[in-house]
């Protein structure tokens, strides 16, 4: 009597909590990947598929799937690494093209004597920062540009370059406090 | 003299510097000869830069406006004396980098001619504080104690209630002397500014701070306000300490009311404005004139006669310090602001600016190189004499780690970098800039987030775009298909029938043709 008083008990049990469970995964049910989310704002949103995916968000979702290295990420360098590395619970490793990392942040520019406005740059620009229109000159909103790149390959006469950022009073940051070589040599211990 | 009603308080840590404020102290605000070429950074206060609203070659008198305040926070920029504009460039300025920002250059022509000036408002009791402080917007009046924050934004009080203006003439850093002789010379200028501040900020009360070391300044203040008969002007003398001037440390001192972390005086119901903004706010309303002009105190063993000088502002500090008797040999530094808080100047080519208010020129005795630091021992004398009451160490340590997120849980920003810290270190640890360079990568961190968050969303709507024109596309496409389709279901396609019609009318004049043409043959034959 009392192992099918048991059974009927935990049967029942098991009942109501499945019902519950299942009323909360209906109830609650969240669109999309939020993990997802959280590693594709920590992306510098360049678009420029150097990770080898088609922009952030691609990127951003082969990593919660946990498909993509954290360490593909070029115009992030390394902060965007840790970052993620942060968030994700994962090892920091070291950049996979640190070349890349290290160039300077650049905007594009168009030069505009040669160009013989094609339109193939705008259709390349992935956030609209090219202003222009068939066989009209084209020209960069420097101020939307993010250095993807990406429009420099489509242009038949070469007459895109990336120009570097320059440094301005507002942008300057104070460069690191020369570590003396003695901390160096005593190890911080 | 009264004895003194009320208690001072005392912050916590500070320190007792040598004040070395002698050589200058003792010399008359001398007027600054007109330089013939005058720069003019469009960046000289908190907020946005100004806009430009002349050319290369206008012509532009005395106290003209040359550039427009771009921003709610933002301040205009006026001819400090008539001449022409000869360029707008990158020109060299006053600022830790040694960057070159966009500046205004003009040449003076020496007769110093006045523009037309708005009319004064000699019955400010009478007139509305938003009428006053859109005075003090067109002055471009910003806070000249060194912070350079555009006084009509800290004087709009909207929604809050304030009950005590302070002013701030504690000028606590060695060195600097010009608040010291602006009070001595213009105290009536002094106290008519402070009570128009009043007046706008809607205060019972002002309570000026000024710190023990300025007997002759203290006398003066004292007779204007016994003079003015103003019951509600307290003056309040602290004792000598660095940083006093400090805009909280001087609250608390006079108060004893701490302004929390992330504050403002205003959220306990104050505002502060240094002496030097108070006379140029009673220049602006009662004379009606621009901030074009300021003291600034040029002094150091290096340079021949110390002394102050009232400057236009765009003069460049080379010129200024010739007018000084030029540099002495033994001249290793120039620094602009005081020894503390100051930074080295890569250039004397660099203008005056609205928040110049001193230079040393320094030997290598005065102000030596720094030395190779040791590493910390956590002695904790840092944490003794913080002002602000942090944890200079820790800041330190997580600084160097880069452990950004970890410097603002220990509150980096409450940091005012007054320099005590690295003052006391016996490591010599160079601990200001340790702070400075974390603010400025957590500064350069925030920007670049906000760009990334503005590109994903430029993204996501080019996305969203491509999408609906593909849409469309397709639509348009499947219409153009259902039509075709549809038709040939309705009977006869019109067109058919029409080039059916046609054939048929064709073939119907060929047959009366045929019919009519061996007649009119035979009539021919």
């Amino acid at each position: 009597m009392s192992v099918l008083l048991t059974i009927v008990t935990i049967t029942l049990l098991a009942a109501v909590f499945g019902l519950l469970l299942g009323y909360a995964s209906v109830r609650f049910h969240v669109e999309g990947d939020p993990i997802a989310d959280q590693v594709d704002a920590l992306l510098p949103q360049t678009q420029c598929g150097q990770c080898g995916y088609a922009g952030c968000r691609p990127y951003a979702e082969a990593i919660a799937k946990g498909e993509a290295d954290i360490n593909l990420c070029a115009p992030g360098g390394e902060t965007t690494m840790i970052a993620l590395a942060d968030l994700l619970g994962r090892d920091p490793l070291p950049l996979a093209d640190a070349e890349a990392a290290a160039k300077p942040k650049s905007v594009a520019r168009i030069i505009e004597t040669d160009c013989i406005g094609c339109t193939l740059c705008l259709q390349a620009c992935p956030v609209d920062a090219i202003l222009g229109a068939a066989k009209q000159m084209h020209t960069v909103i420097e101020e939307e540009c993010t250095g993807c790149e990406l429009c420099v390959p489509p242009c038949p006469v070469e007459c895109i370059i990336m120009v570097p950022i320059k440094e301005t009073p507002e942008t300057w940051r104070w460069p690191f406090p020369e570590p003396s070589p003695w901390i160096k040599e005593a190890g911080n211990g | 003299m009264a004895e003194q009603p009320t208690p001072i308080w005392d912050f916590h840590g500070g320190l007792h510097v040598d004040d070395r404020k002698a050589p200058s102290k003792a010399s008359p605000i001398r007027e600054a000869v007109i330089p013939k070429r005058l720069q003019l950074p469009l960046q000289q206060h908190i907020g946005r830069h100004a806009e430009p609203v002349v050319r290369a070659g206008d012509p532009v008198l005395k106290g003209q406006l040359i550039a427009r305040a771009s921003d709610y926070v933002s301040a205009n920029i006026h001819a400090p004396t008539s001449g022409m504009v000869s360029e707008i460039a990158e020109l060299p300025i006053a600022h830790p980098s040694g960057l070159p920002a966009l500046s205004i250059m003009m040449e003076a022509d020496g007769k110093d001619r006045w523009a037309e000036l708005p009319e004064p408002i000699p019955d400010y009791q009478e007139a509305d504080p938003a009428d006053l402080r859109e005075r003090l917007r067109w002055a471009g009046i910003v806070g000249l104690g060194g912070a350079v924050f555009p006084t009509s934004v800290k004087t709009n009080v909207t929604g809050k209630q304030v009950d005590t203006l302070i002013i701030n003439a504690a000028e606590c850093e060695p060195y600097i002397t010009c608040d010291d002789r602006l009070m001595q010379e213009q105290p009536a200028q002094v106290i008519a500014g402070a009570d128009i501040l009043r007046h706008i900020v809607g205060a019972s009360r002002i309570l000026i701070g000024i710190e023990d070391n300025k007997p002759e300044a203290i006398t003066a203040l004292r007779e204007t306000i016994d003079t003015r008969g103003q019951r509600d002007i307290e003056l309040r003398i602290v004792p000598t300490k660095y940083p006093s001037g400090g805009e909280k440390q001087l609250i608390y001192l006079l108060t004893g009311v701490e302004v929390p972390s992330h504050g403002l005086p205003l959220d306990v119901g104050m505002v502060c404005q240094n002496v030097a903004t108070a006379v140029a706010v009673a220049e602006a309303i009662l004379q009606g004139r621009p901030l074009i002009s300021r003291v600034v105190t040029v002094t150091g063993q290096a340079v021949a006669q110390p002394g102050n000088l009232q400057t236009l502002i765009g003069t460049p500090v080379a010129e200024l310090i010739e007018q000084c008797g030029g540099y002495l040999p033994g001249i290793h530094k120039l620094i602009m602001g005081g020894p503390m808080m100051g930074f080295g100047l890569h250039s004397d080519s660099v203008p005056v600016a609205k928040g110049s208010n001193c230079f040393i020129a320094a030997t290598e005795a005065e102000s030596p190189d720094p030395v190779k630091p040791s590493p910390c021992i956590r002695c904790g004398e840092c944490v003794k004499v913080c002002p602000a009451q942090l944890l200079p160490q820790q800041l330190y340590w997580y600084a160097r780690a880069r452990d950004f997120d970890k410097t603002q849980d220990h509150h980096l920003f409450d940091c005012i970098e007054c320099g005590c810290c690295a003052y006391v270190c016996p490591a010599h640890i160079p601990l200001v800039h340790y702070y400075r360079f974390a603010k400025t990568e957590i500064w350069a961190m925030e920007r670049e987030r906000e760009k990334a968050e503005h590109a994903r969303r430029r993204h996501e709507f080019r996305e969203a775009r491509l999408k609906r024109l593909e849409a469309e596309r397709k639509a348009k496409l499947r219409k153009k298909k259902e039509a075709l389709a549809k038709k040939p279901a309705s009977g006869k396609d019109p067109k058919k029938a029409a080039i059916e019609a046609a054939m048929q009318r064709v073939a119907a004049k060929k047959a009366g043709q045929e019919a009519a043409d061996p007649a009119s043959e035979n009539e021919k034959n």
